[in-house]
């Protein structure tokens, strides 16, 4: 709103930046006080009882989660249009494969990924040289150490969760990329995707820096109006586990005692796609009740590496068992990382 | 007579982007053929890996972003 005025006024772009950072800063600091005001004093729900406090956790949650969102998705945006997937590759093409892995898992991190270009960019990588490997320790990081993840688990639960995240999606996402590569799996791949010939896109737009304003901006409504209502619907039930459900029954379900826990929170989350901000508010209302730590994350990863629709769109470019060992090599990693963190942080 | 290519798989961004080149070769009155390439296979055969695309007259012009309408009539010689 406030960025659409000051546009309306002509004001010169910084400013528009400027003022739209301070209304940010005045949300992010009046949330709390609101909330509390809200549940407490004008619907009169009494702290410590269960409504209450399942009512002043969605009303402070909702903004904070959004807020967060918003934020990281405009910076993110804007630094990511500084990296282009078509130049990515020419650096990923013609290294080793322990160094060409481990470049395209960091790069991973910071190339804008839509599951939509997947296939585009799956053959692109391959046409170009780049190792079926290396290509698919890239496919596995893009969605699964991705900003919107990064940033709301530092947001909520501080830096220590989201670098444990970082590091391990990154050496889940190097493991993968090197057995896939050892494998020599290259006969799998559609025989189609080898007749074509990637041309060199000679890109010679430069976007100025009102593009990439313009562009993270775009993005952020896009992706907000795409997520809120599985992040309302996560607060919702995250809300509802703060407020009613015991942590004896979270601890004895998916505590370290039981071996299973791990296993059925990464099929739970495979469904779960594209609802990484949905559901960090439910692992966050779990975390709190006793959830250890390695099975939020192996939740987590599975919500974002393993996604049904991304696989149905690179089963254009995959036979059926190569898709198959992707997700069993991924799958693998993901319960190595759960099992680990509970083992060994208690 | 322009080609103009609008190259994404059926994304949000990608219908927008052909919408936005639609109007602009409207409102300057030219004549273009619009297309809308969503086969794989060919939008990697032109060197995009991220959508949306756009070809004008088979040279790339942009990757991975939304152009504007503005940007749209500089490429076409109309702005």
């Amino acid at each position: 709103m406030t960025t659409l005025v000051a546009r309306r006024m002509g004001a010169p772009l910084w400013l528009t930046v400027l003022a739209a950072g301070a209304v940010w800063l005045v949300a992010w600091f009046i949330n709390l006080p609101l909330a509390n005001w809200l549940a407490h004093d004008v619907l009169g729900l009494e702290a410590g009882s269960h409504l209450g406090d399942a009512v002043a956790f969605f009303l402070y949650d909702m903004p904070k989660v959004m807020l967060l969102l918003a934020g990281i998705v405009t910076v993110v945006s804007f630094l990511r249009s500084f990296v282009a997937p078509e130049r990515v590759r020419l650096a990923l093409a013609g290294r080793g494969v322990l160094p060409g892995t481990l470049a395209a898992a960091g790069f991973g991190v910071v190339t804008p990924f839509c599951s939509c270009s997947a296939v585009p960019l799956f053959i692109g990588f391959v046409e170009a040289g780049v190792p079926l490997g290396v290509t698919f320790a890239f496919l596995v990081s893009s969605p699964m150490v991705n900003e919107v993840a990064l940033v709301l688990l530092w947001g909520l639960f501080g830096p220590g969760v989201a670098l444990a995240y970082m590091a391990a999606g990154l050496t889940v996402a190097v493991v993968s990329g090197l057995v896939i590569g050892r494998l020599g799996l290259e006969r799998y791949v559609e025989d189609y995707v080898w007749k074509i010939h990637a041309g060199d896109a000679a890109l010679d737009f430069r976007p100025t820096f009102e593009d990439r304003v313009r562009d993270a901006w775009g993005s952020t409504v896009e992706i907000l109006r795409k997520v809120w209502p599985f992040v309302v619907a996560g607060i919702a039930i995250g809300a509802l586990i703060h407020g009613f459900v015991p942590t004896d029954l979270v601890v004895s379900l998916g505590g370290r005692d039981n071996p299973l826990a791990v296993p059925a929170l990464v099929a739970l989350g495979v469904p779960l796609y594209s609802n990484a901000a949905g559901t960090i508010p439910i692992v966050e209302a779990l975390l709190g009740k006793g959830l250890p730590l390695g099975s939020a994350l192996a939740f987590m990863m599975a919500v974002t590496a393993l996604s049904v629709p991304e696989l149905v769109i690179l089963r254009r470019v995959m036979k059926p068992r190569l898709i198959a060992l992707f997700v069993g090599v991924v799958a693998t990693g993901i319960l190595l990382v759960g099992y680990g963190f509970n083992l060994f942080l208690s | 007579m322009h080609l103009i290519e609008v190259l994404g798989p059926g994304c949000q961004k990608c219908q927008y982007t052909e919408r936005i080149v639609r109007e602009v070769v409207e409102a300057a009155g030219i004549s273009a053929e619009v297309r809308h390439v969503t086969d794989d296979a060919e939008i990697a055969s032109r060197g995009v890996m991220s959508t949306p695309g756009l070809v004008i007259d088979g040279a790339v012009v942009l990757a991975g972003r939304v152009p504007t309408r503005e940007q749209v009539a500089t490429w076409l010689g109309v702005a």
